[in-house]
């Protein structure tokens, strides 16, 4: 009954999903396996060029993704799915973004070695050991405690020393170390918050991905002008054909 | 033959075991929508229902052995029930399943099926104690059915009665009480074993001395609320709960809810801190502190939602969907002459008027504003009043907008038919504004587009375009329908509110191409270029092409979240890891994955008592099953059919989903029970099946016709004559659709009592497949068609009505008593002869007297008492059976084969 539940193009792909699910957490290799994801993604890259408008993502990404031991932050349980290239469940309804979703939105922010980055919603703590490796340092904000704690923990112990992370609201963004050259919001909301956008340099951009938990629809870049102008982008990772008439 | 019972059944205990079951049946899909999604909630449910067609094997296999204790079986399937109803779900909620995870992780499948498994166990034994009883007592099922649905439909009634009195978990409990009185009053009717006393005891300790963790809700971790409540500083301050929801208001200090949906990126100011409204933990929107200072709410002018406001000077304002008062305070802010708020649930209002009157402002109570409790809709065309704005903003929360879960959601609001009611109670000039989720592609923002497009164009504008405007925010877009065409200064006040605050135009007439996507750059397609073809000639193919379903939901087609199509699939799911998940509308898809596990699941459990019976001899090898199985089929896709479009044209006609359902649940299943309670005084079951269908055929097709018309006239009447015309519309059909089950199964219990667990197994998978077909059809050919449908399956049954006779026998006769063979008839041999004495007194040759008493002496008088008898039908035809073939009567010890199930007769019965 089970198998018989979806229409049989679904079989392909779920029985191999069920097969990496059962693949024993000890005769795991993580190196192998980042390396694997890290293919995975310039691969998926390569398919959505379109999409995406350029063929590869920046060398730079690419790096701290194949260094950034993805699997130390998430709970043991999901150790084994750590570089599935899907988000997965990190405690307190929260969950640590797919990797390819992290590749293009820090990809999107265009960032430079001397930049100071602000994200909102630390979560896990992955997004932020990746833009560690990019920038010269990285201001986080994290609401729920349980979480925020244990992404300093996790940060400081894997030695992300151009990381800050703090555990309150980050509505007003993080005043003293403001103006920032890129903000990322981690957490969908329904409206960015007013202070946050005044803490964006001029020239600077801002990425949030818009969805709900686990269904992440498409990416949203302001840009700052260096004339404070505002303007949106939507990124949309899947394209649909065919087209309306007008173009 | 059959010997059925001809004790006086438990009535009473059917009665309330069936309430009971329905009643639990509609707790359950409340209590998953608040701890899951709710489509997820109908698809557990929908599963977990087959257990009433599995307790179809156990009565094959069992149902003899059963029948001797049947005291005890039945007794012991209520305690079953009751016991396995309360921990079923409390297990189930421990179950770890992710809804939202289906897509990337197998192991939630898994967990999907425990959970089918877990809730499928009430379902089990409450189908296993009333199959039974329709088993036990085969010459009053008419009695009994009629007991068994009046019960459901009081069910249903009084669980919505009872949601309003107690909280969810309260009414579970409230409910396993009950189960233990049907238990009781079971014990009493039966004259039961006095153990049922002890375990009905041990059973209401179990229930005081359960554990409040145990019993508390565990909310999926990703809903709002368990997610806000996370955030450090989270405090819930109030809950409500009715049947319309469970409703929570969460305070935090340390970082305060905020809601400004779309809020303009050059808004300098911020929305003050506010309370988080949630509904079955998912945001609602806000409570909005107010202290009377209006320059505080300037954020509410950053809205694309603040544009009417800018057309229309101190508006008289009808508000639709009233909330946590964000869009009343945006009237107010614009200095609206009066506003009108309407909102469906009264303890929303409740809320913002008395818990938080305070914090509130006294909003709701102001001179200027007033607020009415009643379904938006229902409230605009049942009155006269004409506005000059009608306002509504984003009535349907973004996570589940996002998602497509609305899909399968039938909305009245959003209807061509209530786009011409809006626009009918606009005053000259007046504007309706309606504001949803942009989504990429657009999807809600265009259907409102071409909505709005058809109504006017039904409303004999001739050029609609110059009617509406489309502009469009980061988050949110806003289409204003006027009264008249735009005139050159609102344009120019569009652009100016637009230009300043980074929202764009997506269509005014007249507008420049430059004009649009100039802040929000959206991937093609985009709003602009989708509204001018939506308005051109080339409509049409634009729908054809589009990757979503825009097509404009009807009053027939209410399903204006269903955006789905099966073209766009395959390239979706090939994409799935790179955000076509995301795309994925998944409320629709888990509606058909819904129906193909519950075809495939009814086959097998359809299959299953045929095998099992077959296996052990009581099934007959030969009779009538292929009619059998068309004949209960299409009688339990029928009858839900039938109850799900009528009770959808309640839903507009009485303007409140709740009083549609239960009023009309409450009516089809009583009216239902007294066709089945009258269908036992016709003398002929097959010609009675034929009137029944006939009428059942006759007040649909004249429904069809004349309802709508006539309901669109009787809106405005006052509630109490509204009521009855739905009741009134639905009795005649309800009452016809009564009648074939009982007549069915009566007939089945005569001729084939072998057939009887089977047909009730059938019955019960076809009623679970029909809920969710119903929907899917709906859909597709919308409600007429699904009315439509029922009508040819009511027809069709009525085609293979099963026969009277079968396996050489045929029952009842003139003085409604079973008739051996003519004398005459010697071409039967004497062994059949002697057989069919057998078959008559329901005695093989080999069965041993049940009960301690020889069952063989009862003569040949019919086990039924005469004021019933059900057996006046035909004469014996044992020789036209003969040349037909059927090699059993000349071996009488396999005739009784399929007899053995039934002559095993309680010690009461003979």
């Amino acid at each position: 009954m089970l198998s018989q539940r979806w229409p049989r193009f679904f079989l392909g792909p779920l029985l191999v999903l069920l097969l990496a699910g059962v693949v024993p957490a000890g005769a795991v290799d993580f190196t192998t396996l980042r390396a694997q994801m890290v293919e995975e993604i310039v691969a998926t890259v390569r398919l959505t060029q379109h999409e995406l408008g350029k063929p590869a993502l920046d060398a730079r990404v690419l790096q701290a993704l194949s260094t950034v031991p993805r699997h130390e932050f998430v709970p043991d349980s999901e150790r084994p799915h750590a570089y599935d290239d899907r988000p997965l469940p990190i405690g307190a309804g929260q969950t640590i973004s797919q990797p390819y979703i992290v590749a293009i939105m820090t990809d999107l922010l265009d960032l430079k070695p001397d930049q100071v980055v602000f994200e909102l919603g630390t979560g896990s703590g992955y997004q932020a050991a990746i833009l560690a490796g990019l920038v010269k340092q990285v201001y986080t904000m994290e609401i729920i405690p349980t979480l925020g704690d244990r992404a300093r923990q996790t940060l400081q112990r894997l030695g992300y020393h151009n990381v800050s992370v703090r555990v309150g609201d980050g509505y007003y963004g993080w005043e003293e170390h403001a103006p920032f050259d890129a903000i990322l919001v981690t957490a969908a909301t329904d409206h960015l918050p007013p202070p946050l956008i005044r803490q964006l340099k001029p020239g600077g951009r801002m990425i949030l991905p818009v969805g709900s938990s686990f269904l992440t629809q498409q990416l949203l870049l302001v840009t700052k002008a260096d004339d404070g102008a505002l303007r949106t982008r939507t990124i949309l990772p899947v394209r649909f054909v065919p087209l309306t008439g007008g173009r | 033959m059959n010997l059925p019972a001809t004790g006086t059944p438990p009535l009473r205990a059917i009665a309330l075991l069936s309430a009971t079951a329905l009643a639990y049946e509609v707790l359950l899909t409340r209590l998953f929508a608040i701890i899951q999604w709710h489509h997820f909630a109908s698809m557990i449910i929908s599963l977990a229902l087959l257990g009433y067609g599995a307790s179809g094997s156990l009565l094959t296999r069992l149902g003899t052995v059963m029948r001797r204790r049947f005291a005890d079986c039945f007794v012991g399937s209520i305690f079953l029930f009751t016991l396995s109803a309360l921990t079923a779900f409390l297990l189930a909620q421990r179950v770890p399943f992710n809804a939202l995870e289906i897509g990337w992780d197998l192991r939630q499948l898994g967990a999907l099926l425990l959970l089918y498994l877990l809730l499928a166990v009430p379902f089990f034994w409450v189908a296993s104690a009333l199959g039974l009883t329709y088993l036990h007592y085969g010459a009053q099922i008419h009695r009994l059915y009629a007991f068994d649905l009046v019960g459901a439909g009081a069910g249903a009634l009084g669980v919505i009665l009872l949601l309003y009195v107690v909280p969810p978990v309260a009414a579970l409990l409230t409910l396993y009480a009950l189960g233990l009185v049907a238990a009781g009053v079971a014990l009493l009717e039966t004259r039961g074993p006095w153990w049922g006393w002890l375990v009905g005891l041990g059973l209401v300790v179990l229930g005081f001395s359960l554990p409040a963790p145990w019993t508390a809700l565990q909310m999926s971790a990703y809903k709002g609320l368990s997610q806000s409540l996370q955030v450090v500083g989270a405090q819930p301050v109030a809950e409500r709960s009715s049947p319309l929801g469970l409703l929570s208001v969460v305070r935090n200090a340390a970082v305060p809810f905020r809601y400004a949906p779309g809020l303009s990126l050059t808004a300098g100011t911020l929305p003050p801190p506010q309370l988080g409204l949630f509904s079955d933990g998912e945001e609602l929107g806000a409570i909005t502190p107010f202290t009377g200072r209006l320059d505080e709410l300037t954020y509410l002018d950053n809205l694309t939602s603040a544009l009417p406001y800018h057309l229309s000077p101190q508006p008289h304002v009808l508000v639709l969907g009233a909330g946590g008062g964000a869009d009343v305070l945006q009237a107010l802010y614009h200095r609206a002459r009066r506003v009108e708020a309407v909102e469906l649930n009264p303890q929303v209002v409740e809320l913002v008027r008395d818990d938080f009157g305070a914090f509130t402002g006294g909003l709701y109570d102001r001179a200027d504003v007033r607020v009415h409790i009643a379904e938006a809709r229902g409230f605009v065309a049942g009155h006269r009043q004409s506005y000059d704005l009608i306002q509504m903003t984003l009535l349907d929360t973004f996570n589940t907008t996002a998602a497509g879960l609305h899909a399968l959601n039938t909305s009245a609001l959003y209807t061509v038919e209530a786009f011409q009611h809006y626009l009918q109670h606009l005053n000259p000039g007046g504007l309706l504004a309606i504001t949803s989720w942009l989504r990429q592609p657009p999807r809600d923002s265009l259907k409102l587009f071409a909505t709005a497009v058809v109504a006017l164009e039904r409303l004999g504008v001739p050029d609609p375009g110059a009617q509406l405007v489309l502009i469009q925010g980061w988050k949110t877009t806003t289409l204003v329908v006027k009264n008249g065409a735009f005139s050159p200064e609102d344009k120019a006040t569009i652009r100016q509110f637009c230009q300043r605050r980074a929202f764009d135009p997506a269509w005014y007439a007249g507008m420049q191409a430059d004009e649009a996507n100039h802040f929000n750059q959206l991937e093609p397609p985009d709003l602009y270029t989708s509204a001018i073809t939506l308005l051109g000639p080339e409509r049409e193919a634009f729908l054809e092409r589009y990757p979503f379903n825009l097509r404009p939901a009807t009053d027939d087609r209410p399903y204006f979240f269903h955006f789905f199509k099966w073209r766009e699939l395959p390239a979706l799911w090939a994409k799935r890891t790179h955000g076509g998940l995301g795309q994925l509308e998944w409320g629709y898809l888990v509606l058909i994955a819904t129906l193909a596990q519950a075809l495939l699941a009814s086959v097998v459990l359809i299959l299953l008592p045929l095998w099992l019976g077959r296996r052990s001899g009581r099934v007959p090898a030969h009779g009538p099953r292929g009619r059998v199985l068309v004949y209960f089929t299409a009688i339990g896709l029928g009858f839900l059919f039938l109850e799900i479009a009528f009770i959808q044209q309640c839903m507009v006609f009485l303007s409140h989903p709740l009083y549609a359902v239960a009023v009309g649940l409450c009516t089809f299943l009583v009216g239902a029970g007294l066709g089945s309670a009258v269908s036992r005084r016709f003398a002929d079951p097959r010609r009675a099946v034929r009137w029944a269908v006939a009428g059942i055929t006759g007040w649909a097709l004249v429904s069809l016709l004349a309802l709508p018309a006539f309901f669109q006239w009787a809106l405005p009447w006052p509630e109490p004559s509204k009521w009855l015309c739905a009741i009134g519309s639905i009795i005649p059909l309800a009452f016809g659709m009564g009648m074939p089950f009982p007549l069915g199964l009566s007939l089945l219990a005569r001729t084939a009592p072998g057939l009887v667990p089977w047909a009730w197994a059938i019955n019960g998978c076809a009623s679970v497949v029909s809920a969710v077909l119903a929907t899917v059809l709906a859909m597709q050919i919308g409600f007429s068609g699904v009315v439509l449908a029922a009508v040819m399956l009511y027809l069709a049954a009525a085609a293979v009505t099963p026969p009277l006779r079968i396996g050489g026998v045929t029952v009842g006769g003139p003085s409604g008593s079973l008739q051996p063979p003519k004398a005459a008839d010697s071409s039967l041999p004497a062994k059949a002869q002697k057989s069919w004495q057998y078959v008559a007194l329901g005695v093989s040759p080999g069965s041993a007297p049940v009960g301690g008493r020889p069952v063989g002496r009862t003569g040949w008088s019919s086990p039924y008492p005469p004021d019933q008898g059900p057996l006046r039908a035909a004469i014996p035809d044992l020789r036209q059976r003969d040349h037909a073939g059927s090699p059993r009567l000349r071996e009488p010890v396999r005739i009784p084969s399929q007899r053995r199930s039934v002559i095993s007769n309680s010690s009461r019965s003979v």
